[in-house]
């Protein structure tokens, strides 16, 4: 019989994942194509901001978007009506999307000639946070509903992300929702995060967005 | 799920090593696992449990995981303390100008295997 081996590895479990996502966020910067992470808790509005930016800016940026659901097709199909080209990732029960998850899904829906991709991330304020996918930004969406506590509660996610988007600003005052609050409890965790208040159903905040979108996309390409 | 996710980043960095070292059969697997890692230990090894049976290299392998306390550092007094009682602010200054330390960590640290 062989000898037992002691191997000592003292890595991490995720370093595989991060040497994955650098490569491929390389590989993208040559392509000069940006991938944004899109992450939010379930229902947040996520395809509807997908769809309303897509109304605004796909005459002037080719944009992809991934949909990553655990089962279920019905946001690619809303937003391909929007103009975009759209796949749906099935993550198979999976909490997040990886590296290797999204550079599969890059593959099959095909990059040339996009200027940007968003990759709609599974609904969850936890894992994604602590799986880089190899995108090029990290854009948070917090719905006004769902408080302005999270970022004490879901600290992680808020620190990894370079915007949060306060989504469904229509409704904050029905909500008790304060935005000053929210500010102060992100800065806390994130002094570097841009902040955006914003309505894809009033359209209040949108051109905030858009040019965001812009200067990061031209940034992106140099 | 969160575990089950793990469980098969685990499994792709194993095989590698195995791979690069020539073991057949991994017999034993170490985990330094911090406390606020967000990974729960009787999940994983549930996961874990599960997941190995359809990997060749770890049919007969034991994950033993080891619990990293969460200690957090304060920028202003430079002191440590335990994060999970103690949270963001500083108990020794009140500054809430600390950064975590350890308690992160999802660690394989050795393996044993021929
Ligand atoms: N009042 C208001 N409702 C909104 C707004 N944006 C989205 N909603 C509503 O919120 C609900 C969820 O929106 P979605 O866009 O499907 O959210 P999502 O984050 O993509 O959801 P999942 O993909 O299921 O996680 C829908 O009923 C939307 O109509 C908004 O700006 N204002
Ligand atoms: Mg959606
Ligand atoms: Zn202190």
């Amino acid at each position: 019989m062989d000898a037992i081996k002691v191997i000592q590895v003292k890595e991490d479990v995720r370093a595989n994942n991060d040497r994955a996502a650098d490569a491929l966020r390389e590989r993208l910067r040559d392509a000069g194509t940006l991938l944004i992470n899109l992450m939010s808790s379930p229902g947040s509005g996520k395809t509807t901001l997908l769809s309303a930016t897509l109304d605004r800016l796909s005459y002037e940026l080719s944009i992809g978007v991934m949909e990553a659901d655990v089962d279920s097709d019905v946001d690619a199909h809303t937003v391909a009506s929007h103009g975009a080209r759209a796949i749906q990732l099935h993550t198979g029960g999976m909490c997040h999307l990886d590296a290797a998850m999204t550079e599969q899904g890059l593959r099959n829906m095909g990059i040339e000639g996009l200027d940007l991709v968003f990759l709609e991330n599974v609904g969850n304020l936890i894992c994604p946070a602590e799986f880089d996918t190899g995108a090029g930004a990290k854009v948070m969406i917090l719905s006004a509903p769902e408080g302005h506590d999270k970022p004490l509660k879901y600290p992680l996610m808020f620190e990894v992300s370079d915007l949060v988007i306060v989504s469904k600003m229509d409704v904050a005052p029905y909500f008790d929702f304060d935005l000053e609050e929210l500010q102060k409890n992100v800065r806390m965790r994130n002094p570097n995060a841009t902040i955006l208040p914003l309505s894809a159903k009033t359209g209040e905040g949108m051109d905030a967005w858009c040019d965001w979108l812009r200067k990061a996309v031209k940034e992106w390409k140099v | 799920m969160h575990e089950l996710g793990i469980v098969f980043h685990m499994i792709d960095t194993l095989q590698e090593i195995a791979a690069q070292n020539e073991l057949t059969a991994i017999s034993k697997v170490n985990l330094r696992l911090g406390e606020v890692s967000g990974v729960l230990p009787d999940y994983l090894v549930d996961c874990w449990d599960w997941a190995k049976k359809r990997t060749d290299v770890l049919q007969e392998a034991v994950l033993e995981v080891e619990q990293v306390d969460a200690v957090t550092v304060c920028n202003d007094c430079g002191k440590t303390y335990p994060t999970v009682p103690q949270g963001k602010t500083c108990p020794h200054c009140q500054s809430p100008n600390t950064v975590l330390l350890h308690g992160l960590e999802i660690e394989i640290d050795t393996i044993e295997g021929c």
